[in-house]
């Protein structure tokens, strides 16, 4: 560095240091205390908590969640192919409270905007001067006939919030007779975790590729294409024969007659387009919606809540604030980065307003890791700004993508790594 | 030159200005805050990662960030992931990120050792090493090695030898000669020697 970059370097950094003098500024002084209650301990919620303490100390911050744990869906799909326990994905809640979070294990039921109350299904009310609900999806299950909640539990898994449904979905799996045949209903666009299904198929082709070679997993999609579709076919074709006749695993597309319309629960067959398909184990994964809270607290437009892009504050309740998978944010997809990102910009517009600032520019990142075999991971990656004529999140122009397509294999190992480390940091970003 | 050669010149000095604004007109310009603090899913909170592999970049001295930054995202250093983020962003951006990270603690984690290699390593790095990478790899202006995660470590001396990343100025020289001292586990005792310290 130049004698005049260290300067400029020490000149700028003192002003960042002043600037952080005055946005750290407890808004307690003045006033009273604030409050903002937390609706929902995942991935959206824990961040957005912890972010508040870190950005400003002075702000009491109140999470409720249904659950006494947090149990991580992303990478559960290794629970199905044998590498992790779900346990491994089981994380408490101690970590937010030496920030001074107040966790309280509870369901939120209902949220009034006007009195700004929060109301729990264990009969407490909680004020607030601002809301953040992060509440993840709940399933459409109307929209295929014979499936149903009790029908998920005990014989077709949905697993797509990990918890027993992954462990029953793995059982099943292992006790499936050799040459056994998986289907995997995957959902219509949006859901949670694009690459999610075809990751899901991966991980469990790894698994039966050593213990039962003969097996077969079928895709069935309602979608013509889906995320990381080439990585996953080069993968898949490496790996599992994929366009072979002796492929592990095939994709059947709404054209070939993917989408699902029923089930039969007793005979494991499901009522397709064109055809009727037979299994061993299914797994169907619902079409989905915004969670339960979302509808009984007004938020919804449709089946997700529209929200402002600057903050994340919801376009139909002022001081609420809406994050992660309920929320609508496209460009970003549904994901455990893109609720951690979005977390901390309503983090930062919740501290600028109780200071009576205007909420800075947002900016964002997406990262999706997928480990499709052994040492073979994929990545997609994505910045996005606000685009402030469209008021819409944009990606960056000519940055962000999929890994290369045929990448050595030294470099799909080490993205192998980087997915497991990834999961770490995210888990510790939310949750330490 | 005539009249219409000066129009056309400067209609498409007019349209390459446009073009040049464009991406920066519409976009809003977030702070250097903002900016780091969607880097922490990956690097961990103010860049301390946990690890296993992903690097801490949290006390990096500022302008080993910015080159690294601007090699990503002009391609010239070997990586999974950086290039494909690093494009988002301009040098100003860089420099507000490096002046962010530069501020923070640099939390280390414990990592497993061997004792032996890191006792061999320590001797090499004093020899070959300290003298750019001082205080045993501290964050410095070579960058940070001392407690850095030792996949990474591994992963970055494999793209220096096998020809992947641009070697430093006059380092190459020394790790071939560490090497020709200690043998092929030269890099590998040294990198036990960084993940020691903790
Ligand atoms: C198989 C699978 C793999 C995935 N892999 C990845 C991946 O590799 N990368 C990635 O980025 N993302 C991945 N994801 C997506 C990721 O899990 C979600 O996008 C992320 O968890 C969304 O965060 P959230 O805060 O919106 O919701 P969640 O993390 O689901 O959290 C919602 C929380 O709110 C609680 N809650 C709901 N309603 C109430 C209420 N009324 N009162 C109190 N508490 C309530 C719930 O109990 C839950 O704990 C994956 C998902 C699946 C299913
Ligand atoms: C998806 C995960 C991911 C995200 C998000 C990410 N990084 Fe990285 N970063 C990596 C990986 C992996 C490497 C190692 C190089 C590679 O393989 O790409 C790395 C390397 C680096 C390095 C080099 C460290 C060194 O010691 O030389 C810097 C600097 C860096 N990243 C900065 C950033 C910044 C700043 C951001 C946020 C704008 C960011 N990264 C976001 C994964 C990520
Ligand atoms: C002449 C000075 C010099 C010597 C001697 C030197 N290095 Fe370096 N090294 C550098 C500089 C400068 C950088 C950072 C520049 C860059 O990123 O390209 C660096 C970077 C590195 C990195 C990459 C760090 C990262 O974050 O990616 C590693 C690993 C490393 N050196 C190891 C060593 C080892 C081991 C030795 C001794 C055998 C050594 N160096 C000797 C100057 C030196």
């Amino acid at each position: 560095m130049t004698d005049i970059d260290r300067r400029a370097f020490i000149r700028v950094t003192s002003s960042v240091a002043a600037l952080g003098a005055t946005i750290g500024f407890p808004s307690l002084a003045l006033g009273a205390t604030r409050r903002v209650v937390v609706v929902g301990g995942g991935v959206g919620g824990s961040t957005v908590a912890k972010y508040l303490r870190k950005l400003d100390s002075s702000i009491a911050v109140t999470l409720i969640e249904t659950k006494p744990s947090y149990t991580a869906c992303f990478m559960s799909n290794e629970v199905l192919s044998g590498e992790r326990t779900l346990e491994s994905l089981t994380f408490g809640y101690d970590g937010l409270r030496r920030h001074g979070v107040e966790v309280i294990q509870d369901t939120v039921v209902g949220i009034d905007p006007v009195k700004k109350t929060v109301r729990t299904a264990g009969g407490n009310n909680f004020d607030y001067d601002a809301c953040v609900v992060s509440p993840g999806i709940g399933f459409k299950w109307e929209t295929i006939e014979g499936y149903d909640k009790d029908v998920a539990a005990e014989t077709v898994p949905h697993a797509w919030n990990a918890g027993p449904q992954t462990v029953l979905l793995r059982r099943q799996i292992e006790a499936m007779p050799e040459g056994g045949h998986v289907i995997i209903a995957a959902p219509p666009n949006p859901f949670k975790c694009p690459p999610g299904p075809y990751e899901r198929a991966s991980q469990i082709a790894m698994y039966c590729k050593h213990h039962k070679p003969r097996a077969k997993i079928t895709i069935l999609d309602p979608k013509d294409a889906f995320s990381k579709q080439g990585l996953y076919t080069e993968g898949w074709t490496k790996l599992y024969g994929y366009g072979t006749d002796n492929s592990m695993i095939d994709w059947i597309g709404a054209a070939g007659g993917g989408t699902v319309e029923g089930l039969d629960p007793d005979t494991l067959t499901l009522q397709a387009e064109i055809e009727d398909f037979q299994g061993d184990v299914i797994n169907i994964i619902p079409p989905q919606k915004a969670g339960a809270i979302a509808f009984a607290a007004d938020l919804v437009d449709g089946d997700w809540c529209p929200v402002e892009k600057r903050t994340f504050e919801s376009q139909r309740h002022k001081d609420i604030y809406v994050l992660g998978d309920a929320s609508s944010a496209a460009k970003m997809p549904k994901s455990a980065y893109a609720a951690n990102s979005q977390a901390k910009v309503a983090a930062a517009a919740i501290v600028s307003r109780f200071q009576g600032l205007e909420p800075g520019d947002p900016t964002f990142v997406n990262t999706c890791y997928s480990v499709v075999g052994e040492d073979f991971g994929i990545s997609v990656a994505a910045v996005y700004g606000l685009d402030t004529h469209t008021n819409t999140i944009t990606p960056i122009p000519n940055s962000g993508g999929v890994s290369p397509s045929n990448a050595s294999p030294e470099i799909r190992k080490r993205e192998v790594s980087y997915a497991h480390s990834w999961f770490k940091n995210v888990i510790n970003d939310m949750l330490e | 030159m005539n009249r219409e050669n000066t129009m056309i010149k400067k209609v498409r000095n007019l349209i390459m200005a446009f073009v040049a604004m464009l991406p920066m007109a519409i976009m809003a310009a977030p702070s250097g805050q903002a900016l780091s603090f969607t880097c922490a899913g990956c690097h961990g909170t103010d860049g301390s990662s946990v690890g296993p592999s992903m690097p801490a970049i949290a006390g990096m001295d500022p302008e080993v960030f910015v080159d690294a930054m601007k090699a990503y995202r002009d391609k010239q250093r070997n990586s999974t992931i950086m290039n494909r983020i690093a494009k988002a962003y301009s040098d100003e951006q860089f420099k507000a990120m490096a002046w962010f990270f530069a501020s923070q603690r640099l939390y280390l984690q414990p990592q497993e050792y061997d004792m032996n290699l890191a006792k061999r390593g320590a001797k090499l790095h004093d020899k070959y090493c300290e003298k750019c990478h001082e205080n045993g790899g501290r964050p410095g202006d070579a960058g940070t090695l001392a407690g850095q995660w030792m996949p990474y470590l591994e992963y970055t001396m494999d793209d220096f030898i096998n020809g992947k990343r641009k070697w430093p100025r006059k380092m190459k020289r020394k790790v071939d000669a560490a090497i020709d001292e200690e043998g092929q586990d030269a890099v590998s005792t040294l990198i036990h020697y960084y993940g020691s310290q903790q």
